[in-house]
């Protein structure tokens, strides 16, 4: 069986939730006719139709809107962010009406979210952003941001069965730069379990999305030096996976988060506290991360490989965890 | 009398609008006691509204209220109870104690959906779940309500604007009352009829007086009708006036007196008493039964909610998600065959006029060469939109009034002084030589 992109990874998703169950639609900007902004959906209007493949106008509020009351008679749209940046266009559709549905009034929203992110193809600070952590502190959402294609497959399969909003952040520097093989039929992956990527007893590094594949890189060749990293992706964020990372952090004693998100408020200081609160006690040393700095995300190329973590930064930052 | 009802509907009509303003009245009463936990939105000289369009709608259809349509979710059936523990955010209440006010809703019997604070919002999700009716083949209509301050939210356009590009089955009833807390109509809105809104949509729209309960149960039945038939969204406004302030805390000090007095003189109720008295619908005897009804109810409903327990504390933590205590099914009308392969299966293409959406004073006006001609053809649809963009539209040639091609030409070509872009050459191949030696480059798999 040949490799397949991560894109088609998801676009097979598509298909095959849309051909088990005729309450999955979709909505989003040029989304059937076009294919959607990366051909994400490329396909999907031929096969389904324009009553399941939804060309909306430029109206995030509208699109999420319109998937939310869908999803209220027992539809499961899977709306599209052309870029995940527009999310903030509809932040309130999706953190006040989408997310507090269920709780306010027992009103599951089963919908999904998605949309290309993340950096790296010199999109500039409007077509860049990884902006899950607006969400990571929204009650009543799930997040998930996969970085492998069978990750992504059958997360978004997970996504589209579950019963509550899932934003799925799908990393356009990914789409088709990772390949791979994947088994024929259907699969899922759970929604809320992370994935130890590489074993190892000096260190954790925590990651998600593409910088899971740069902490790897980064593992590789701190193993030449003698430190033997242990590399865990995350895969969803919310909810997170206490487990492996503190059964992890009791193998390894020290702990490496890297992520692209800017870094105040990313995802490493929620995992620090964590860590604190339940394997305090388990720590050799403090726990360090790698991350974005504290501005947009730049355009020229300097400037965007400067903003982005990347192995060389990891393995730096490695190299100090690794001397307590 | 109006034919269109009959006379127990008009006594119906009566009922809901008294239950409305008793149930209220009660409230206000209640909120002065320190029995309402929070604030209290009155609806007091609007009740014609919420009850004359709920009124219209058949069991099948949805709704979703906003904060002054407690009458809207009385005629949809839910009970004075609901209001009265919704408000004392007791346990026993519908959201058991989560929300408050009209904040609640009910997705399978009542087909009612629960309202956000946020003005606006819910144009946009009543249009997906008219979408989703007809998807499901339900023959659904759906309303809400918005007001003249709700109008300005972009929510407001974008559901709008959505639900007609869909002809979704979606009547919204702009209330007009005048004021969007303490800010006068006239200095929300540059137009003296919020009902020309509509135009921008190219969709149907009517002005009502709002305080007519017949007018308005007409003005929403023939919009009901108009979408139950597939004809697209309708914009109803219907002028009203707000009679007390935002809410409770505020006493209104900004309205002209003289304001307070032309809409009292036109309060819905007496005038719908006179209405059916004249009409000879009912006489003294039918209201002190109606009345005697609305009291015993309420008694009972307040009793209810006064006696009923607040919430455990622990219940705060709960029911974030759904962990399976919901089961979601839709309810197909029609063969689910027809959404599936190969039913389904279409050719991609976008059907559009040769000249797209250009009108054709436009194109006689604007003297493109070529463009008539295309345009004789322009109501003839093309599937191909492809092929007939290629020979379709000439491009404008020649003639034009703008910058002259050699001066483009000549001009130098736009450098960026600092930074350097992939296309670059130098940058290229210091990249090529960084990442030769390993650095920066991302794992592939």
């Amino acid at each position: 069986m040949a490799a397949i992109t991560m894109l088609e990874g998801i676009r097979q998703a598509l298909f095959e939730e849309m051909d088990r169950d005729p309450a999955v639609v979709t909505l989003g900007e040029d989304i059937g006719v076009y294919g959607g902004a990366f051909k994400v959906s490329e396909g999907l209007l031929a096969r389904f139709g324009p009553e399941r493949v939804i060309d909306t106008p430029i109206s995030e509020t509208a699109i999420v809107g319109a998937a939310c009351g869908m999803s209220y008679l027992g539809l499961r749209p899977v709306a599209e962010m052309q870029f995940i940046d527009f999310i903030a266009c509809c932040f309130n559709q999706v953190t006040n009406f989408v997310a507090k549905s269920h709780y306010r009034w027992g009103a599951p929203v089963p919908m999904v979210l998605r949309g290309p992110s993340g950096g790296g193809v010199h999109g500039g600070p409007f077509h860049s952003a990884n902006p899950e952590m607006y969400f990571v502190h929204t009650p009543g959402l799930k997040v998930i941001y996969p970085s492998t294609v069978y990750d992504a497959k059958g997360l978004l399969k997970s996504a589209i069965r579950d019963n509550n909003p899932v934003l799925f952040f799908e990393h356009k520097f990914l789409y088709r730069r990772v390949k791979e093989e994947i088994p024929a039929g259907d699969f899922t992956v759970p929604i809320g379990k992370a994935a130890v990527r590489r074993e190892g007893r000096d260190m954790t590094i925590l990651s998600y999305a593409a910088m899971a594949h740069t902490a790897l890189e980064a593992a590789e060749r701190l193993a030449k030096e003698g430190i033997d990293a242990e590399v865990i992706d995350l895969r969803t964020l919310l909810p997170l996976d206490r487990e492996t990372i503190l059964s992890s952090l009791k193998k390894t004693n020290k702990l490496l988060i890297v992520h692209e998100d800017t870094r105040t408020g990313g995802i490493a200081g929620e995992i620090a506290a964590i860590v604190c609160e339940g394997a305090f006690e388990d720590l050799d040393g403090p726990i360090m991360r790698v991350t974005a700095p504290d501005t947009p995300v730049p355009y020229s190329p300097p400037l965007e490989e400067r903003f982005l973590p990347n192995a060389e930064k990891v393995v730096a930052a490695a190299r100090e965890l690794a001397k307590y | 009398m109006s034919r269109a009802l009959s006379r127990q509907q008009h006594l119906d009509l009566y009922y809901y609008m008294q239950l409305n303003r008793q149930l209220e009245d009660r409230m206000v009463r209640l909120f002065r006691q320190n029995k309402i936990v929070g604030g209290l939105y009155s609806s007091l000289g609007q009740e014609a509204i919420s009850v004359g369009t709920a009124y219209a709608l058949e069991p099948r259809d949805w709704l979703a209220p906003m904060i002054r349509n407690i009458g809207a979710l009385l005629v949809k059936g839910f009970k004075p109870r609901d209001i009265f523990t919704q408000h004392m955010a007791k346990y026993t209440s519908p959201t058991r104690g989560k929300d408050g006010t009209s904040h609640f809703g009910d997705l399978k019997v009542r087909h009612t959906v629960s309202p956000i604070s946020m003005l606006g919002d819910l144009i946009p999700v009543m249009t997906g779940v008219a979408m989703a009716g007809r998807y499901l083949g339900q023959n659904i209509v759906t309303m809400t309500w918005i007001g003249d301050g709700g109008s300005s939210t972009g929510a407001f356009h974008e559901g709008l604007n959505f639900a007609a590009t869909q002809r979704a089955a979606l009547v919204l009833i702009l209330e007009n009352n005048q004021w969007a807390y303490s800010t006068p109509v006239t200095r929300q809105v540059p137009l003296k009829n919020l009902a020309d809104r509509a135009a921008a949509y190219g969709i149907h729209s009517a002005i009502v007086d709002g305080n007519d309960v017949v007018a308005v149960y007409a003005a929403a039945k023939e919009a009901v009708d108009r979408c139950r038939a597939g004809n697209g969204p309708v914009l109803i406004e219907a002028k009203t006036m707000r009679m007390k302030g935002h809410a409770q805390h505020d006493p209104a000090e900004y309205v002209p007196k003289e304001m307070f007095d032309y809409w009292k003189a036109r309060d819905p109720i007496p005038r719908y008493e006179k209405y059916l008295t004249e009409n000879k619908i009912w006489d003294s005897a039918k209201k002190a039964e109606i009345d005697a009804r609305i009291e015993r109810e309420l008694d009972a409903d307040q009793k209810f909610a006064e006696e009923s327990p607040l919430p455990p504390p622990e219940l705060a933590e709960e029911g974030a998600y759904c962990e399976g205590c919901h089961k979601i099914e839709a309810d197909w009308k029609r063969p689910k065959e027809e959404v599936m392969p190969p039913k389904s299966s279409i050719q991609p293409e976008w059907t559009v006029p040769k000249l797209g959406g250009l009108d054709a004073d436009f194109i006689a006006k604007a003297e493109i060469p070529g463009a008539k001609e295309v345009a004789a053809g322009n109501d003839r649809a093309s599937s191909a939109a492809p092929a007939a963009a290629a020979k379709g539209p000439a491009k404008p040639e020649g003639k034009s009034e703008s910058v002259p091609k050699e001066d483009v030409a000549s001009a130098p070509p736009l450098r960026v002084p600092f930074g350097r872009g992939p296309k670059d050459k130098a940058f290229e191949r210091e990249r090529k030589e960084r990442t030769e030696r390993g650095r920066g480059k991302r794992r592939k798999r």
